[in-house]
């Protein structure tokens, strides 16, 4: 079937090479810090020492005097307008509890000043002289901490606003219900329940934090910056700057990846004032350091899952409690936290009985905000280990056990319409689904039934194999909005320009892809620009894997659009029915065999009769979000004596609708597992008892390397989504929730122990081993 | 100080700050393909061929690079088109964001130039050094691999 809907593709479902490849490949200057510009100021940025205190005094005069210093910033001479940091949607469903420059701390890291001088050197030497007088508040360094009663309130300040309850140090609160949990479980003839606890990590995207501010000719405020959201970016600095909006101009280039850590404005609004005040371009870098202490995280989170099941297997009750460590900020706690149980319950909808509540709680750590997953990466964790342990205590294959639980197409279930990002969702029925087909395939190809209870041993080590299911979404119903704008060249060539933002993934390479193929022209024809929010229309941004889907759709719109001019023109070249029209090889070809070049029909139009430009622009905000499946299969080898864990191989059948372009959308799910292992197994900041993280490069946080990965293999599994572009549905995220509990069960089949809390450091799985030894 | 270096085949006598490093001066002197990821040789981003063999630029004084060549991501490609790793890369799927791709190219260069045909783990070693968070270096593996494979055939000829 779905090839039936794919025939006569000719340019989506092809790998077609990256359009930016041969700039990025031979090291144009593409990125922000690479474009030099007379007269830079370069900032940098005094951190918190203190998890949690009062600034009583700063004096920036020896700073000032410092010559090669021209500004320095601190709460007293800055906007006082509380906003958050968090590029989404307005209004944003996170707290407005951050300041520019604010008058307490909350973590160590927490801005206090900037300074902009003449060098980078100058600038760091004079944040030397910025002398602070802090009152030292005591620290909140766990979310324990920040719930017990009378905890040292983090934001108590009166002019916060979107906070669940600050007293109790509560940024988000949800409690939805679906069915009766009480009689769901009453009614299971197993229940079980498992917790489990994430830890902090961080996206490390191998280009930090970077913006770069000028003013141009007509002294509008440019951002040249590396984000995932230029028009947020544009609303948020207007906002904080109270500069009209139209005096700002944001211009995304090549971004070296974010991972969502660039779905914040960190900088931009740092960067931007330092130019209006001093009129000169400003340079703001954040160092590696910088990157890791004041940035940005995944939640860290404790969540527990209790299943209820009929002796057959079916699921008739899950509860879900989740405990999230949103850190100093709110930014995103509302919305994560939601998708804990959002993007995962679902995938379960046998289960009529469902309880999913939690909070996310202020503490004085780390800054947590929007990661790949967002929230489902936590939440599949203690799911997917609770659905092992049922099977284990049913006595079935934990293949079986999904195979008689999970969504299929044609199904729907309550939680899409209970639980939203943020506020309700959106009902939905599943129209493609071939989760079913993703585990078969997968289970075959790592030779499940040959391998799982075997424990394989060679010497010390142990084998194992282990799996988990997992969806996502694709964009956010009735949030989420995209736009394309396409015009034609006199050449048969059009410019596609997005708002959308490639931050490395491929998108404009795909979104070309769609254009080409409406508008029958080879990728080359079509000229992909994005984003600037001079240039390119709105789009809501790179998060919540929405490009595919929601800035796919507004392309495939704007290209019928465009298509219909062309033919209504070509029709009067050709003397033929409109109807009797098809677009192709680059010409419009009547039914009889005459046709027309494109570049004649532009021709045509731009300056013989009647004449106009060929071009349209087309929006699309998503009605629904269908999810992306996945199965995700993993062999380990754990050492007994070391605790080591090793992954033998790793195997990931995903279900992304029709793949536009094949290899990126591998690339998407190859480099999620390897993060996802890294988040596994190595990971982790680091956090002393004064709140500092204690490793803060990339030699003292371990992420994987060529040399730490497995053989990792990756089946797309197509299905043929109808309210996406050409069937396609998202695939940048669900890949990332499968790493740990895949080898969270492939560990227990291994050696017996169920690994909780992560990362599964040798050191906590030989732990587990000894005490399960006793 | 002056010093004096050929930078992809040009002869430059450059003013350097003492301390500074070669990663500094080459993106100064608008070798903007060298990327900075971490300033402490940790991720392999700004790595260059000094005198053909990959150093991270970071950690190299670039008072060390007197007299030397050095060859930086843009100094690969000639008139005949890329050099087959890039090619390779571009045709692979081995480039995400972009970013670590000129250090990473830059090592396999290195790797390729001194052994014709490596094992699939004596590629994984030979860009160890550097990290990608895009790819998870399984496109970028195969991508080293068919680049020798071509290097290898043009070597017959």
């Amino acid at each position: 079937m779905i090839d039936a809907q794919k025939k006569g593709f000719v340019v989506v479902g092809k790998s077609e090479r990256k359009v930016d490849g041969i700039a990025l490949v031979t090291g144009k200057p593409k990125f922000v810090a690479d474009l030099d510009l007379p007269e830079t100021l370069h900032v940098k940025i005094l951190g918190s020492p203190h998890a949690h205190a009062r600034i009583i005094e700063i004096d920036t005069s020896k700073a000032e005097a410092l010559p090669g210093v021209t500004c320095v910033l601190t709460h007293k001479n800055t906007p006082p307008a509380r906003y958050t940091t968090a590029g989404q949607g307005y209004p944003e469903p996170s707290p407005y509890d951050t300041r520019m420059f604010d008058t307490k701390v909350r973590f160590v890291g927490d801005r206090v000043a900037a300074v902009a001088a003449e060098t980078e050197a100058l600038a760091l030497k004079a944040l030397k002289l910025v002398k602070v007088r802090y009152e030292e508040l005591p620290p909140v360094l766990s979310i324990d901490e920040a719930l017990v009663n009378g905890a040292p309130v983090i934001h108590d300040e009166s002019d916060a606003t979107g906070i669940y309850d600050a007293s109790r140090n509560t940024a988000a609160d949800i409690d939805i219900t679906a069915g009766d949990l009480t009689q769901g479980f009453a009614e299971s003839d197993v229940v079980v329940e498992t917790t489990c606890e994430t830890q902090y990590v961080q996206h490390t995207p191998i280009e930090p934090h970077v913006t770069l501010s000028y003013l141009d000719e007509d002294g509008r405020l440019i951002l040249r910056t590396s984000t995932q959201v230029p028009f947020h970016v544009r609303r948020i600095v207007s906002q904080v700057l109270g500069l009209p909006l139209h005096r700002i101009r944001v211009i995304k280039p090549r971004i070296g990846g974010g991972f969502g850590t660039k779905q914040e404005v960190l900088l931009e609004d740092l960067a931007g004032l330092i130019t209006l005040r001093t009129g000169r371009p400003a340079l703001i870098e954040l160092s590696r350091k910088e990157e890791f202490i004041a940035s940005r995280t995944r939640h860290p989170m404790r969540i527990r899952v209790k299943l209820g099941a009929k002796r057959d297997g079916t699921l008739s009750a899950i509860e879900m409690e989740a405990l999230s460590n949103t850190g100093a900020y709110g930014t995103h706690g509302l919305t994560v936290l939601s998708n804990v149980g959002s993007k995962t319950l679902p995938i379960y909808n046998k289960a009529q009985n469902v309880h999913f509540f939690g909070k996310a709680v202020y503490t004085s750590l780390p800054v947590a905000g929007a990661y790949r997953g967002y929230g489902a990466t936590q939440g599949y964790f203690p799911l997917e280990v609770a659905m092992d342990e049922l099977a284990e205590r049913l006595k079935l294959d934990p293949i079986e056990l999904r195979r008689r639980n999970h969504i299929r197409s044609g199904e729907s279930s309550p939680i899409f319409e209970k639980l939203g990002e943020g506020r309700e969702g959106v009902a939905q029925t599943i129209k493609s689904c071939e989760l079913g087909r993703c585990i078969e395939i997968g289970a075959k190809r790592i030779g499940w039934s040959k391998k799982r209870g075997k424990r394989t041993r060679a010497g010390t080590w142990v084998h194992g194999v282990g799996m988990s299911i997992h969806m996502q979404g694709s964009g956010i119903a009735l949030v989420d909005m995209g736009a394309a704008t396409i015009k034609m060249n006199e050449d048969g060539s059009f410019n596609l320009l997005v708002g959308a933002t490639d931050l490395g993934t491929g998108s404009d390479t795909i979104l070309g892809q769609i254009a080409a193929e409406v508008l029958g022209v080879p990728l080359s024809k079509m000229i992909v620009t994005s984003s600037d929010t001079d240039f390119t229309p709105f789009d809501t941004g790179a998060y919540a894997s929405s490009t595919t889907y929601v800035s796919g759709m507004a392309v495939q719109r704007a290209a019928n659009k465009v298509r219909e001019q062309i033919v209504k023109v070509a029709a009067r070249l050709l003397e033929e029915d409109e109807d009797s029209l098809a677009l192709a090889e680059e010409r419009v070809k009547a039914s009889n065999g005459q046709s027309v070049t494109l570049a004649k029909v532009c021709q045509h139009a731009m300056y013989q009769v009647a004449q106009f430009q060929i071009g349209a622009t087309a929006s699309f905000v998503p009605q629904e979000s269908p999810p992306p499946f996945m199965a995700s299969f993993a062999e380990v080898a754990v050492d007994t004596e070391t605790g080591f864990v090793k992954v033998v191989s790793y195997v990931a059948a995903v279900d992304c609708g029709v793949a536009i372009n094949p290899k990126m959308a591998q690339g998407q799910v190859e480099g999620s597992i390897v993060n996802g292992i890294g988040y596994a197994l190595t990971e982790e900041m680091l956090i002393s008892s004064k709140g500092r993280v204690r490793n803060p490069s990339l030699f003292d946080y371990k992420i994987l390397g060529a040399r730490d990965i497995p053989p990792i293999e990756v089946i797309l599994v197509e299905s043929y989504e109808p309210t996406g572009p050409m069937g396609a549905k998202s695939v940048g995220e669900v890949a990332i929730n499968a790493p740990v509990p895949t080898i969270a069960n492939a560990i227990h089949d291994a050696v017996g122990v169920r690994l909780t809390k992560t990362p599964f450091t040798p050191e906590r799985v030989f732990e587990a081993i000894r005490a399960a030894r006793m | 100080m002056r010093i004096t270096l050929t930078v992809n085949e040009a002869k430059r006598d450059v003013e350097i700050e003492p301390g500074g490093t070669l990663l500094e001066l080459l993106r100064r002197e608008g070798y903007k393909g060298v990327k900075k990821g971490c300033g402490s040789g940790d991720c392999g981003a700004c790595a260059v061929l000094l005198d053909g063999r990959a150093v991270n630029s970071c950690l190299v004084l670039a008072a060390k690079a007197d007299g030397r060549k050095v060859v930086t991501v843009e100094g690969l490609a000639d008139d005949e088109g890329l050099h087959p790793v890039q090619q390779a890369f571009l045709e692979e799927g081995a480039i995400q964001c972009g970013y670590c791709t000129p250090g990473m190219v830059i090592a396999a260069v290195d790797l390729l130039t001194h052994n014709s045909s490596p094992s699939e783990a004596q590629i994984r070693e030979g860009i160890s050094g550097n990290l990608c968070r895009c790819t998870g270096y399984v496109k970028q593996i195969e991508a080293i691999k068919t680049a020798a494979k071509r290097m290898g055939e043009g070597a017959d000829d």
